[in-house]
C-alpha cells in the first residue's frame, strides 16, 4: 500500500512536470495550383513550464514534417560491362514522400541514437525499412542512397538551426515544401525535448491538395484517358495548323 | 514565370521551356526533322519525369510536322500511299512500343534501354550525316563532282515476298519494307519521344531507294501520324501526356518552325546538314557520358507497382 502510494504520487510528480506545449501551423491546407512555387509553412506556439511561466530555456524544440508515405522500389546502378545499368534493387513498404526536421542546435545533441529512432528524429534516424530480406550493409547503403537523392531533390531535409524561440516562450520554425511535393495528408508534429527525453508532443495535420484547371487536368488523364489523349493531340495538331497559316504568306 | 506541371508535379520556368520548344522548332523547320531527339533529353536533364517527358514530347512533334505536311502535300511531295503503309507499320510500332515500355519498366531497366537506343541511333546517324556532308563540302571545294549515287533499294528489300508499286516513289517493291521501317520507328517514337524522321529519311533514300523529291514529305506525313498514336497511346497506357508541359513546348515549336524553314532557305543544304550532324552528335557523346563514364544518378525510385 505504501509502495503503490509513493508509486502514484511519482507519477502526479512527473505528470505535473510536463511542459504546456501549445503548437499551430500557418496554413492547414496547402493548394497546389496554377503558378505553385512550393511554399513556406510556418510551425508556431507556446512552450510553457508546468506553472505557466516561461519555459523556451529549458526545453528543446524539434519540428517534423512528413509527407504521406508509398511504397517504392529503389534501384541502384552498377557497371555492368564498362554500362551502368541498374543492377540491384529492394523495396521499401512506406517511405515518405516529404520529410523535413527541424530544430535549434544539432539533435544529436538534444537526443542520443535510440531516442532519435524512436520518433524518427533527423534523417539518419528514418525507419526505412525494405521489405526484402538483405544483409544489413546493403540495408544501410539503400537507405542513406535513398535518403540522399530525395535530399537533393528538396524533399527531405534537416535544418538544424530552423528553430527559434523568442521571450524564452513562442517558439517558431520555417519549414520549406517545394513545388514538386506529393498530394495528401501532411503531418507536422512538434516535440519538446528536456534532458534527452520527448518530454510533450503535439501534432497538427496540413492537407496538400490539386485545385482548379490542375486538378481538372490530372483527373481527366487519369479517369478518361481516351478522351484526353483526343484532346492533347487536337490541341497539337490545332496549334501546329494556326501556326502555319499564322506565318506562311497567303 | 513558373508554371505548375499537372501531371509532371512539378513547376517550372515557362519561359525555359517555350525557349526550348523554339530551339527544337528552330532544328524541325530548318532540317525537317521532329526536333523530338532534342527536346526528350533536354527535358530529362531540366528534371521532367523521363516518361513525362517522353509521352509530351511526341505531341510536340506532331504540331511541329504538321505545317510542313501542308507545305509538301501542296508542292506534290507527299507519297500518299507509301506513307500509308508506313503509318500502317508505325501504329503497330507504338502497339509494340508500349509493351516493351512495360516490360522494362518493370525490369527497371527502361531508361538504360533508352539510353542505349540513343546512343546507337543518333551516334550512327550523326555519323553517317556527317561524314556525307564533309565529303560534299570537300568535292565542292575542289571542283570534282561526287559520283552521282544511283537510286536503287536495298537487295534485302527485293527478297521480301508480295510487291506493289509506289507510283510517286517511283518503286515496285514489297509493302513489307516500308511496313517494317515503319514499324521500327514506331516503337523508337513510343521509347525515345522522338519523331523518328532523322532515322526515316535515310533509310527512305538508301534501304527503301525512294524518290528524293517526295521523302521528306513522306517522312513527315508517317511522323505527323505516329506521334498523334503515341500520345494516344501514352494517354492511355502510360498516362504520363502532361498538356501544360505540351502547350508550352508546341508554343515554342510551332513558331521555331516557321523561322528555321526561312532560316534554312538562305543558309547552305550542305553546311546545315553538317551543323544538324554535330547536334545529334553532342547529344550521342552526352549520353554516353552518362552511360559509360558516371550516371548522373545512382540511385533511383520509382513506385511499387504490385503485379496485377
Amino acid at each position: 500500500m505504501k509502495r503503490l502510494l509513493a508509486l502514484s504520487a511519482l507519477l502526479l510528480l512527473t505528470g505535473a512536470r510536463d511542459p504546456i506545449l501549445v503548437p499551430d501551423v500557418s496554413q492547414h491546407e496547402i493548394q497546389v495550383r496554377q503558378g505553385f512555387n512550393g511554399t513556406s509553412l510556418l510551425l508556431f506556439g507556446a512552450i510553457l513550464s508546468p506553472e505557466g511561466t516561461r519555459a523556451g530555456q529549458d526545453y528543446d524544440i524539434v519540428v517534423v514534417v512528413e509527407g504521406p508515405t508509398r511504397p517504392i522500389v529503389l534501384r541502384q546502378k552498377k557497371r555492368v560491362a564498362g554500362v551502368w545499368i541498374n543492377a540491384d534493387r529492394t523495396t521499401y513498404r512506406s517511405v515518405p514522400s516529404f520529410y523535413a526536421v527541424a530544430s535549434a542546435r544539432p539533435i544529436k545533441d538534444i537526443v542520443d541514437d535510440r531516442t532519435a529512432a524512436i520518433y524518427e528524429l533527423g534523417l539518419g534516424a528514418l525507419q526505412l525499412s525494405p521489405s526484402d530480406s538483405i544483409d544489413p550493409a546493403a540495408q544501410m547503403r539503400f537507405s542513406s542512397g535513398l535518403v540522399d537523392l530525395m535530399t537533393r531533390n528538396g524533399l527531405y531535409s534537416q535544418d538544424e538551426h530552423a528553430v527559434s524561440v523568442t521571450g524564452q516562450v513562442l517558439y517558431q520554425a520555417r519549414i520549406f515544401l517545394p513545388s514538386q511535393v506529393e498530394t495528401g495528408s501532411y503531418t507536422a508534429e512538434t516535440f519538446a525535448i528536456s534532458h534527452g527525453r520527448v518530454v510533450a508532443s503535439a501534432i497538427s495535420r496540413v492537407e496538400v491538395r490539386k485545385l482548379g484547371l490542375d486538378l481538372a487536368i490530372a483527373d481527366f488523364a487519369q479517369h478518361s484517358a481516351f478522351l484526353y489523349g483526343l484532346l492533347a493531340v487536337t490541341i497539337s495538331v490545332a496549334m501546329g495548323w494556326i501556326a502555319g497559316r499564322f506565318f506562311t504568306p497567303a | 514565370m513558373d508554371v505548375y506541371l499537372p501531371i509532371a508535379n512539378l513547376s517550372v520556368n515557362g519561359l525555359v521551356i517555350v525557349l526550348l520548344g523554339g530551339l527544337t522548332g528552330l532544328l524541325s523547320g530548318m532540317f525537317g526533322v521532329g526536333g523530338g531527339f532534342l527536346t526528350t533529353p533536354l527535358l530529362i536533364f531540366y528534371g521532367v519525369p523521363p516518361t513525362v517527358a517522353a509521352a509530351s514530347a511526341a505531341s510536340q512533334v506532331t504540331g511541329a510536322s504538321i505545317s510542313g505536311v501542308f507545305a509538301h502535300s501542296r508542292r506534290g511531295g507527299v507519297d500518299y500511299q507509301m506513307g500509308g503503309v508506313l503509318v500502317a507499320g508505325g501504329i503497330l510500332g507504338t502497339g509494340i512500343g508500349a509493351l516493351l515500355f512495360r516490360l522494362l519498366s518493370s525490369l527497371g531497366q527502361i531508361d538504360t534501354v533508352i539510353d542505349i537506343l540513343y546512343v546507337v541511333l543518333l551516334g550512327s546517324i550523326g555519323t553517317i550525316m556527317a561524314r556525307e556532308s564533309i565529303q560534299t563540302m570537300r568535292a565542292a571545294r575542289s571542283g570534282a563532282a561526287l559520283p552521282a549515287r544511283k537510286r536503287r533499294h536495298h537487295p534485302l528489300v527485293a527478297h521480301l515476298p508480295l510487291r506493289w508499286r509506289f507510283y510517286r516513289s517511283g518503286l515496285y517493291i514489297s509493302p513489307l519494307a516500308p511496313l517494317l521501317l515503319g514499324l521500327v520507328t514506331g516503337i523508337a517514337t513510343m521509347l525515345m519521344g522522338i519523331g523518328g524522321g532523322f532515322m526515316m529519311v535515310p533509310a527512305m533514300l538508301y534501304i527503301l531507294g525512294m524518290s528524293a523529291s517526295v521523302v521528306v514529305g513522306t517522312s513527315l506525313f508517317q511522323i505527323l501520324f505516329v506521334t498523334m498514336a503515341t500520345t494516344m497511346m501514352h494517354a492511355l497506357t502510360t498516362k504520363a501526356v502532361d498538356m501544360v508541359l505540351a502547350v508550352l513546348l508546341l508554343i515554342g515549336s510551332v513558331s521555331g518552325a516557321q523561322i528555321g524553314a526561312q532560316l534554312a532557305q538562305k543558309a547552305s543544304p550542305v553546311r546545315l546538314r553538317l551543323l544538324l550532324a554535330v547536334i545529334v552528335l553532342l547529344v550521342a557523346a552526352r549520353m554516353a557520358m552518362g552511360l559509360t563514364y558516371r550516371p548522373d544518378e545512382i540511385f533511383t525510385v520509382s513506385p511499387l507497382c504490385r503485379p496485377v
